[in-house]
């Protein structure tokens, strides 16, 4: 009968299901960048605060993504965070790099941002990135903003005042502490376009 | 009917069957002989379809039993069931044929699902089979495409695809013209000499059914009203065969559904 | 008083075994199956019948979704200067609850309904009854492939429509509205999962295609065999199918993404 077409018309259906399934997993956390190229190797970088990088999330230079968080450990000895970053085999940093962690938007997620030094020897597998800089935590942001703040309008009484004022604005987010926080708030975060 | 020493094919013994509540068949018992074209007569809704469903194993009944060629049909599961079902055709009433098949693949059914034939010999079989019924050369047309009487012709034709033993008719000559009426007896008949099948027909058609079967059962109230050959069945004195041979309007079959007297529902005192 | 006794238990009674009836024909039209598979044609015909012939309202629907998860992410984003996010909105809200749910619905309404007639009318001009007369069993020759296309096909057709919704919301938030197209790409790329997202909806879809096919093959087989009967067994699918793949998506959802 028309077997041929049925055939032909049930053999595209399956194959635009594959091709679609394909076209998402390839927009999904870079699957084509890093499965198409195995070749990598681990270096680890300790943070005091990793805020809120989780595993998987990007590693770049300047910006483009050169690699991976591969996992996040903590230390217990020095009661610091761990993370153990797989760089593409084809790019190579000097020893003396520093990590950041950095934020890509107001809703993005966090990455890692890696800041060459001038060393002259590279980073080879197993090494530890000494330099880092932890992620920015907002609390401690305001809190620091406050208390500059509370220390340039310099009075005595207002100096006694401040440092009780500063901590108890720093831990919680309250809403008038954030009217006053949101011009600062802004540099931490990128600025919307 | 059979010979004195030759086992009925089909033996139905103190059948029982209800349908909701309301008693269909009570207690009948029927016999087909090897060979014979055996038609159940009787007014619509007397229970005869009824008859050939419990033949078919569709249906279970309350009581009795129905034994075809030696075997009890009650105990039998699924499988064996449908391995005694091989050896039937059934012509359902109005054909019954796969709409989304053409003519040719709905005869070819069978052959394909129950045998590992090549193409080529159902081919050759399906066209033998719709030559048989005078529509060999409808076979690329769709069900759709041909009338009632043509899609019944092309259900016999599948029914008989398979060759069976036993062949089931349902209501065959049920709004058929004239024409196609004689046909389709004529055809019963010569497929059942061919076949050496056992034919049973469920009908209330009285001149072509007369003039085909070897022995005729009348039902009526769930058991038989009377049985025998057509010629001694059209001189018989029995008043409920009387009324049916005779076509008349009332009878032991009445014409009135039972109501309260007339004169209570128009409200007038006699 | 006992009247209103009576007949709740009545109507319990009434679905309890209603209940029982779709069980047994789920297990009888399951056990069927492996015998299905092996009847490759037919399933590649129903594929036919029920995947391609959704095709052209799951694209059409899935585009104008969209469209509209565009125009409306972006006007919400826009009020937190998030508009770079829409494609991470579009994308994620498709892939895992848009996609699957509505095109179960949909399927619902288009399949669904063609199979609960297609056998409700097979059963009223006795082809069924046909069939098992020919010793060839029903479930296995007609049920059991249409389950077994209509579990291929539904996950197929979801990704189809999520695929083409997030072009769709592309086009309008890109082409038309200007929101950077390498945000909106590179957000995607950030955002979604394969396991999480991709996977749960997959899951999902799978889930419903099972459930809205075993509906609305089950309607269709115990419809009355009359045209009133066949008319209300479709309408009687599409309301229990579409508040079964409601029903399952909250479960799903909260058991796949309740966590966090």
């Amino acid at each position: 009968m028309n077997s041929k077409r049925t055939d032909l018309a049930v053999g595209l259906f399956v194959i635009a299901g594959f091709a679609a399934l394909l076209f998402l997993a390839l927009k999904a956390g870079n699957l084509a960048a890093l499965t198409l190229n195995t070749h990598t190797y681990h270096v680890t970088a300790k943070f005091d605060n990793i805020g809120g990088l989780k595993a998987r999330a990007s590693v770049r230079g300047a910006g483009v993504v050169v690699g991976r968080v591969e996992r996040i450990d903590f230390d217990n000895q020095t009661y610091q965070a761990v993370a153990t970053l797989e760089l593409n085999d084809r790019f190579h940093f000097p020893k003396d790099t520093s990590a950041k962690i950095l934020t890509s938007g107001l809703l993005g997620e966090q990455y890692v941002g890696l800041d060459p030094g001038g060393d002259p020897d590279m980073l080879k597998a197993g090494d530890r990135i000494e330099s880092t800089q932890s992620a920015v935590v907002l609390e401690n942001l305001i809190g620091q903003f406050l208390f500059s703040k509370a220390a340039d309008t310099s009075s005595p009484a207002a100096d006694s005042g401040a440092p009780a004022a500063s901590s108890a604005a720093a831990p919680s987010l309250a809403v008038p502490s954030l009217s006053t926080a949101k011009p600062a708030a802004k540099p931490a975060g990128k600025a919307s376009p | 009917m059979s010979t004195v020493n030759e086992r009925p094919l089909i033996e139905i013994s103190g059948l029982t069957f209800s349908y909701a509540q309301r008693p269909v068949l009570s207690g009948i018992d029927l016999q087909f002989g090897h060979g014979k074209v055996v038609a159940v007569m009787g007014a619509s809704g007397s229970g005869k379809t009824t008859i050939l469903r419990l033949i078919g194993g569709m249906l279970k009944p309350s009581a009795g039993s129905v034994v075809i060629d030696g075997q009890a049909l009650g105990p039998l599961d699924q499988e064996q069931l449908y391995a005694v079902r091989r050896k039937m055709g059934m012509l359902f009433q109005f054909g019954a044929l796969f709409t989304d098949l053409s003519v040719f693949d709905n005869v070819a059914f069978p052959l394909r699902e129950h045998t590992d034939l090549p193409d080529a010999i159902i081919h050759d079989l399906v066209l033998m089979k719709l030559h048989a019924v005078g529509l060999r050369g409808a076979h690329a047309l769709r069900p759709s495409q041909i009338s009632g009487g043509m899609a019944r012709r092309v259900a016999l034709a599948r029914a008989i695809a398979l060759d069976p033993e036993i062949i089931l008719y349902d209501e065959p000559f049920a709004g058929l013209d004239p024409i196609s009426l004689s046909l389709t007896a004529n055809l019963i008949r010569r497929l059942n000499i061919a076949l050496g099948a056992t034919s049973v027909l469920v009908t209330h058609e009285v001149q072509e059914s007369f003039a085909i079967a070897d022995y005729v059962y009348f039902v009526s109230n769930g058991r038989v009203a009377a049985q025998g050959t057509p010629s001694e069945l059209m001189v018989t004195t029995d008043p409920f065969v009387r009324q049916f041979v005779d076509a008349a309007p009332d009878g032991p079959v009445p014409f009135h559904y039972p109501a309260p007297p007339y004169s209570q529902d128009l409200g007038i005192s006699p | 008083m006992i009247g209103a006794i009576e007949s709740l238990g009545a109507w319990c009674n009434r679905h309890i075994r209603a209940f029982g009836l779709g069980f047994r024909f789920f297990v009888a039209m399951l056990s069927k199956v492996p015998s299905a598979l092996r009847r490759r044609r037919l399933i590649r015909d129903q594929i036919h019948f029920i995947g391609n012939y959704s095709l052209l309202i799951i694209l059409v629907s899935g585009l104008f979704i969209g469209f509209v998860l565009g125009l409306q992410g972006y006007h919400t984003l826009s009020t937190y200067g998030s508009e770079e996010s829409l494609g991470l909105l579009v994308a994620v809200s498709l892939v895992r609850e848009l996609g699957p749910v509505m095109t179960a619905l949909l399927y619902a309404g288009r399949a669904g309904t063609s199979l609960t007639a297609e056998i409700g009318l097979m059963r009223a001009g006795e082809q069924i009854s046909a069939m098992e007369m020919m010793a060839v069993d029903p479930m296995a020759r007609v049920v059991a492939p249409r389950f077994v296309a209509g579990v291929i096909a539904m996950p197929i057709l979801a990704l189809l429509f999520s695929t083409v919704g997030i072009l769709g919301g592309y086009f309008v938030g890109v082409r038309l509205i200007g929101v950077d197209s390498g945000a909106f790409w590179s957000q995607i790329q950030g955002g979604l999962t394969l396991f999480r997202d991709i996977g749960n909806g997959m899951v999902k879809s799978f889930v419903f295609g099972i459930a809205v096919t075993f509906i609305a093959l089950y309607q269709g087989f115990q419809a009355r065999p009359t045209p009133e009967g066949v008319a209300r067994a479709t309408t009687r699918t599409v309301v229990s199918a579409s508040l079964t793949v409601l029903g399952l998506d909250f479960l799903l959802t909260a058991l796949m993404f309740g966590g966090g």
